[in-house]
């Protein structure tokens, strides 16, 4: 079903099970905030995983969508659904228009035009007035799902975000697992032979540039409304840097990887906060070992080990 | 003796949940304080460890009056969202009772929206933005140290009366730079002083400052008023001593900490505003001799000094109310506080319905090499305002929870 081998099954039904248990046992903010980075993650392992487009500005699609969401559920004041659905049009809108300038050019040209506009987001989001500069969109209302069901209690949220995870993490196997995919994985492995083959390679290229966008753009928007805030944090290029370490932590081009570095990156955060300046000395540190002695990453080092596609 | 594994194992488990059930036992009867701040970047000096070690010092002194005193710290890392996530699950998870210090505005401002939906105390001794007891202010909060407005007020007007009419502004292009550069214009033009121009600098990561000094010095203002914080702070003072620029300083937010990271050679001179000075009578001497073997290296500022004087003051409101009714509101602690005259060897004062403690502010010259005699021995006491006459008027708050 929806292109699962048997080990990817079982994998996701573990996962399924994971969510829908996590929030008994752990604090469900904490799970909310490693669901909404491990769609993040997801997103750009889209692109990278099996596009092979490094993009380098991501944060831009995140933050953009963290801010229409947060704008359209505080200033005018519009139901959860409808405020996600904006933050997710507006990463898909901004990754249309980044895209169709960047993938006319490949490899470092590609991730420094990318990260070149990302940076312009950026500064645009200091200077709007109405991300509040420096203090971000603070205390933005959940509200009501539907106009009925209210998101205030945690396990509520919790609800939304893990159903909107499950969703669009179906929706991204989906899409690799499509011929759409296969042609995707084509572009990765020779460019120049799927031209050969009759392929427009570059309407591909910047429809996989525009899900991945959007789908960051959802859990941006995600994001906003379970922490009631959105800064510039969202649109930092730090954020861009910390997504390619996830995903490279947890596995390049495998379905699982993205959401296994989520849990660990999103934890070291949260549990090394403590220790001050050990989290950035710790992730600088578990970077250098991942690339050095296992460069596939976890899940892809697992499934190399197991002789199993994850 | 036969022991079975089962005997063994029930005995095990048992004995496990010995520590569980008086650990339970003890939480009731345990007051939780969380120190959030900056331990990595740019604040780590004006905040960071050593508001942690005299938090500590406070409980230490405090003693055990009935109910024990935990103090746990984090880093925000100067992000508002890390930071409200802490303090989300600090108040949620871990039963802390009072948030303290968050230096940093937007961190600042987006803890105090996570304590009043939770209903708990916050204490914010860091930060600048006298938006936290202005539009957005809180019931559950109160802000100790000072404020844009008090250092607008303070350094900015007395610049003005010692000759300095005419201002140029080096200012960090975000809100708590604007912010500041507001409050002090309001003051530099109600004492007859003139605004000759403006540079706004992107923030962060700006670290050469040599075109917008020369544009300041062309203008022929005679003060250059930095609008900025932390090590930008520290940066455009050093580059406007390297350039030799002949304009008097008034750095508009300031710490002792700063002064020392600059050294007296370049900072010699200044002027500045801070509600502490270690050296300014015998009480915050005895108390700075107390921590200082504790934080050789950096000794108490007035953000340091707010969360000693904050932490003592939140245990005796505790004590007075009792532990059980104190975990019940936070807002009632900080009622509590609001109600009792604050007295302790760094601070003296009452603290306004709105949350404004009102403290005595004191402008410093910062002293010269010569003039030096000691370790940290740094500032000329100019003149000090009366904590009332300091902050802005209740009726200018537009505060939405005080009923004009």
């Amino acid at each position: 079903m929806l292109g699962f081998s048997r080990p990817q099954a079982a994998a996701f039904l573990v996962m399924t099970i994971l969510v829908i248990a996590g929030p008994f046992v752990l604090y469900p903010i904490f799970l909310m905030k490693v669901l909404c980075v491990a769609l993040f993650a997801c997103a750009f392992n889209l692109l990278i995983g099996y596009v092979g487009l490094m993009s380098f500005g991501h944060a831009a699609y995140y933050g953009m969508g963290a801010y229409v969401a947060a704008y359209a559920a505080k200033g005018w004041g519009l139901s959860p659904e409808i405020a996600i659905l904006l933050g997710t049009l507006t990463g898909a809108a901004l990754g249309t228009v980044f895209g169709w300038l960047a993938i006319r050019r490949q490899g470092i040209y590609f991730a420094m035009i990318t990260l070149a506009l990302a940076q312009m987001a950026y500064f645009f989001c200091v200077q709007a007035p109405f991300t509040h500069g420096e203090d971000g969109i603070q205390q933005i209302p959940r509200g009501r799902l539907f106009g009925l069901f209210s998101l205030n209690s945690d396990m509520a949220m919790y609800a939304l975000v893990a159903v909107l995870f499950l969703a669009v993490f179906l929706l991204i196997h989906r899409i690799i697992h499509s011929p759409f995919g296969q042609v995707l994985k084509a572009i990765r492995e020779n460019e120049p032979r799927a031209i050969s083959l009759g392929y427009r390679t570059d309407d591909y290229k910047l429809i996989a540039f525009i899900l991945s966008a959007g789908i960051a753009g959802l859990a941006g928007g995600a994001k906003a409304l379970v922490f009631g805030i959105a800064t510039l944090t969202d649109v930092h290029f730090s954020t861009s840097g910390g997504i390619v370490l996830i995903t490279l932590l947890g596995g390049l081009g495998t379905v699982f990887g993205p959401v296994m570095g989520a849990v660990i990156y999103t934890s070291m955060e949260n549990y090394l906060a403590q220790f001050g300046s050990w989290v950035t000395v710790t992730q600088g540190v578990i970077f250098v070992v991942c690339v050095l002695a296992f460069r596939r990453g976890i899940i892809g080092e697992l499934a190399a080990r197991l002789r199993i596609a994850l | 003796m036969n022991i079975s594994r089962r005997t063994l194992l029930g005995t095990a488990a048992a004995v496990a949940t010995v520590p569980a059930i008086s650990r339970r036992a003890r939480a009731a009867s345990t007051i939780k304080i969380g120190v959030l701040n900056d331990m990595s970047g740019p604040y780590r000096d004006t905040s960071g460890p050593t508001s942690l070690i005299c938090a500590k010092q406070a409980a230490l002194e405090f003693g055990n009056k009935g109910f024990d005193v935990e103090i746990l710290s984090a880093d925000h890392q100067n992000k508002p969202d890390v930071g409200a996530a802490i303090a989300r699950q600090w108040y949620d998870r871990d039963g802390v009772d009072l948030v303290l210090d968050v230096p940093n505005s937007a961190v600042g401002l987006a803890v105090s929206a996570v304590s009043k939906e939770k209903n708990k105390a916050y204490v914010n001794c860091g930060a600048g933005s006298s938006a936290l007891t202005g539009t957005q202010c809180s019931p559950a909060m109160i802000h100790y140290v000072y404020d844009t407005y008090m250092l607008g007020k303070s350094t900015g007007g007395a610049t003005v009366r010692a000759g300095g009419d005419t201002w140029y502004f080096l200012t960090a292009d975000y809100a708590f730079g604007h912010q500041l550069q507001d409050d002090a214009t309001r003051f530099i033009v109600a004492e007859k002083g003139k605004i000759l121009g403006s540079s706004a600098y992107p923030f962060p990561n700006t670290t050469d400052y040599s075109s917008f000094l020369l544009q300041a010095q062309s203008t022929g203002a005679k003060v250059l008023g930095l609008c900025n914080a932390g090590s930008d702070t520290v940066n455009s003072i050093k580059q406007a001593h390297e350039f030799g620029l002949k304009m008097k300083i008034a750095a508009l937010l300031m710490f002792v900490t700063d002064v020392h990271a600059l050294g007296l050679g370049t900072a010699g001179g200044l002027m500045l505003s801070e509600s502490f000075y270690w050296d300014l009578n015998d009480r915050t001497r005895a108390f700075t001799n107390r921590v200082k073997s504790k934080t050789p290296n950096n000794w108490p500022n007035m953000a340091h000094a707010g969360n000693y004087s904050a932490t003592l003051h939140f245990l005796k409101a505790v004590a007075d109310m009792g532990v059980a009714e104190a975990k019940k509101s936070g807002i009632g602690i900080i009622n509590r506080m609001k109600k009792m005259p604050v007295d302790d060897d760094c601070y003296q004062g009452n603290i306004r319905e709105d949350g404004r403690a009102l403290f005595p502010s004191h402008l410093f010259q910062v002293k010269t090499p010569a003039q030096s005699k000691g370790p940290w021995d740094y500032y000329n006491l100019i003149s000090t305002t009366s904590g009332p006459d300091s902050y802005r008027p209740l009726a200018d708050d537009h505060c939405s929870f005080i009923k004009s």
